[in-house]
């Protein structure tokens, strides 16, 4: 699945594997990527539809002006070529013009005054016989009486015919205008350039694929389509498109429309009907073309939205991510700060329990020591000495003193653990504390074959605090270090350093570790490794109680067979505390 | 004769019964008390008492209180404080209204007869001082 592989990719691995975050991400990720695309998307895309709606109806009624100019322009031209036969009927009659003399001057006339217009012209009787001709052809006496024109004039008074081949075997058509003259009817008749009507068709050119052509009703093209060459054969034979034969028959106006061809092109078409409806003028051009503003706006919408699409998933993506790794972050801080809370309140309750138990417990205590003491007076009376179990008793009274003693070292633990209030407390330099206490260790260190050693840091802020708790918290973590070297030997290190208004004493040792399952419970009351007998499980809990009396905190490291290091945090006494300078250690070995 | 009279006051009676008979046993004079009230009692009854023994916690008047309240009736009277260890404090408090010293429960009862005697030694010497002063005025002014 993508969606996993660029979690993958791009977030750490923990979050990635995370179901919650997973899913914290996926559901950042839409709703940004969602609310920032969604009202884009509709936006541009309604622009773009009114735009696209608005600038094909610009391009349409653009193309219908010009093909209606153009149509009339092309009527005209026919109208015109209509008038000058009929004004020459009208002028000359029929027997003038049988002058082939008279004929041919008119046709220099006409071809002066139009260029290349007419190529001929020609007198023809009623029977359909050319009886005068002028022009390049060798056409005098031809017979027309099968020809359509000539079937077309006589039942109209004129006629433009459709462009055919005729006896010349070349594209051409004909403008015939019938008269009566003594009874008889005639017919002039002129052949107009095929080539110069073609141009003028064509002559309405937009774009690079804008072309016109005209069409009769049988649907043959009436001139060339620019796509084609000027060939009669291909007049001839050229198939206009099905639709042309249904567009004749529906309207009279320009109209304007799209379509496809076979090959799937679309195109715009504009009809125009000429010559009464006989004749359409098509104008067709390339959709792609006749809207390539239209084109050229929709690439350039479009790669804005890419562009702006891409931003917003690239944006979407950081700043899931940012989030995402902050919302860890205040979790994780959160879960460390529950355990801290958890086992703060843990400590408080079993400190109100133990300094419960302790009061409760000793009184009955001191009685039973008392009581045990008032036996052992009894038994120096004179009376018991020589008993048989004299020396039992003594042994059995002498352990119930020890163990008297025993509970009274527990009672006065648990309440130095629970104690509330703190003792009268002084400006303390821990540096001073620290020498005084590896002193008086410094015998026990010596019989558990431990080497102590002090990095002292100089010129440590004083701590306000009470200096016999102090000496307390600190004798239990050597003798605990002490403890953990008893069977190998090792190295105890102490040292002193100032960190962020707290000052911080290290205890590392060599010892055995504590293992990870552990480590959790070392500061829980009566949670000891120690043989029965030889330690409650109270020092650290009191340790632990005293230091946070103090306003500070106790760190542990430990790895099983390397060591073990704690880390006392006590407030300074100055808000600030002197930068640390290591090189101001000094340096002490004792043995 | 014995050390020192010495009244013994605590409200655990069994505690009084059996301190008593070992330190009676260790020839002190001692006469037991189960509350501040009647220590004070006791004291006004027997004008030979020496030492106090005062354990700190106490129900109704504790010994604080009753510590106050001797040392203003009878200022002669040396105090010892008793105490378990979360009245350390008060221990110490005492001392500074002048209690002779304290004890932490349960007490070696050598080490508390010792004290006992030293105490007892200290209010006979500070007896002893006023009786040679009050003398010293007497001589002084006959002659």
């Amino acid at each position: 699945m993508p969606f996993d592989t660029i979690i993958t990719r791009l977030f750490p691995e923990k979050l990635a594997r995370d179901k919650h975050y997973r899913s914290l991400i996926r559901n950042m990720l839409l709703t940004i990527i969602i609310v920032s695309l969604v009202p884009m998307i509709l936006v541009s895309s309604t622009l773009y539809l009114q735009f696209r709606h608005s600038y094909k109806e610009k391009v349409s009624d653009h193309l219908r002006e010009l093909v209606q100019k153009h149509k009339q322009n092309i009527d005209n031209y026919l109208q015109e070529r209509l008038t000058d036969i009929r004004l020459m009927t009208a002028r000359y009659g029929f027997e003038r013009l049988k002058e082939e003399e008279l004929l041919q001057r008119n046709l220099d006339l006409l071809k002066e005054e139009y260029e290349k217009a007419f190529v001929d012209l020609g007198v023809v009787d009623a029977q359909g016989y050319q009886k005068a001709y002028a022009g390049p052809f060798k056409l005098a006496d031809v017979y027309y009486g099968d020809a359509e024109w000539f079937k077309d004039v006589k039942q109209k008074d004129h006629v433009i015919s459709d462009v055919f081949l005729g006896l010349r075997g070349l594209p051409h058509f004909i403008v015939a205008v019938r008269s009566e003259a003594g009874g008889r009817e005639w017919i002039l008749r002129a052949t107009i350039d095929f080539v110069a009507f073609n141009a003028l068709v064509q002559n309405i050119r937009i774009g690079e694929t804008g072309f016109a052509y005209i069409l009769n009703r049988k649907g043959k093209f009436q001139t060339t389509p620019l796509t084609q060459p000027i060939s009669p054969a291909v007049i001839d034979s050229s198939e206009p498109p099905d639709i042309w034969k249904r567009m004749f028959a529906e309207s009279d106006d320009v109209q304007v429309f799209l379509r496809k061809d076979r090959a799937g092109q679309e195109y715009v078409y504009v009809e125009a009907p000429l010559k009464n409806g006989e004749w359409l003028l098509v104008y067709q051009q390339r959709a792609s073309d006749a809207f390539a503003d239209l084109n050229r706006s929709f690439a350039v919408t479009t790669m804005i939205m890419a562009l702006g699409s891409a931003a917003v998933i690239i944006m979407a993506l950081a700043l899931s991510r940012r989030m995402v790794m902050r919302i860890a972050k205040a979790d994780e801080e959160k879960h460390l700060m529950d355990e801290k809370v958890i086992e703060t309140g843990k400590l408080a309750s079993i400190g109100e329990l133990a300094s419960g138990v302790a009061h409760e417990i000793n009184n009955p205590v001191a009685i039973m020591v008392e009581e045990a003491g008032w036996i052992g007076d009894l038994l120096e009376e004179e009376e018991f000495q020589g008993s048989k179990n004299i020396e039992e008793l003594r042994r059995s009274l002498a352990q119930i003193k020890i163990q008297g003693k025993r509970c009274k070292e527990i009672t006065r633990k648990l309440l130095s653990f629970a104690r509330k209030t703190s003792l009268s407390v002084q400006d303390i330099q821990i540096n001073e504390l620290i020498d005084e206490i590896v002193g008086i260790s410094a015998q026990r260190a010596k019989y558990a074959m431990v080497e102590i050693t002090t990095r002292l840091q100089e010129g440590l802020p004083p701590i306000r605090v009470s200096l016999s708790e102090l000496q307390q918290v600190m004798l239990n973590l050597i003798n605990n270090a002490l403890d953990a070297m008893e069977k190998k030997g090792g190295k105890l290190t102490l040292s002193t350093r100032a960190e962020n208004g707290f000052v911080v004493v290290d205890v590392a040792d060599t010892g055995a570790g504590i293992p990870a399952a552990n480590l959790h419970r070392i500061f829980d009351p009566f949670f000891t490794t120690k043989a029965v007998g030889k330690g409650t499980g109270l020092g650290l809990s009191i340790c632990y109680g005293i230091i946070e009396n103090m306003g500070g905190r106790i760190e542990v490291q430990s790895t099983v067979d390397v060591g073990t290091t704690m880390s006392v945090h006590i407030p300074s006494v100055e808000s600030e505390s002197p930068a640390e300078k290591p090189n101001d250690h000094r340096e002490d070995n004792q043995a | 004769m014995s050390l020192a009279n010495v009244l013994f006051v605590d409200d655990e009676v069994p505690f009084v019964e059996a301190m008593t008979k070992r330190l009676t046993r260790r020839d002190l004079q001692i006469i037991p008390a189960h509350s501040g009230d009647e220590a004070l009692k006791k004291l006004k009854e027997h004008a030979g008492v020496e030492v106090v023994i005062l354990d700190v916690k106490m129900p109704g008047m504790d010994g604080i209180e009753t510590l106050q309240e001797i040392k203003r009736q009878f200022p002669l009277v040396e105090v010892i404080m008793l105490t378990g260890h979360a009245t350390v404090e008060s221990a110490i408090d005492g001392m500074k209204i002048g209690a002779f010293d304290y004890l932490m429960k349960p007490a070696e009862i050598d080490t508390l007869v010792a004290k006992v005697t030293e105490a007892a030694a200290k209010k006979r010497q500070h007896e002893e001082k006023i009786m040679q002063a009050r003398m010293k005025a007497i001589t002084t002014r006959r002659a």
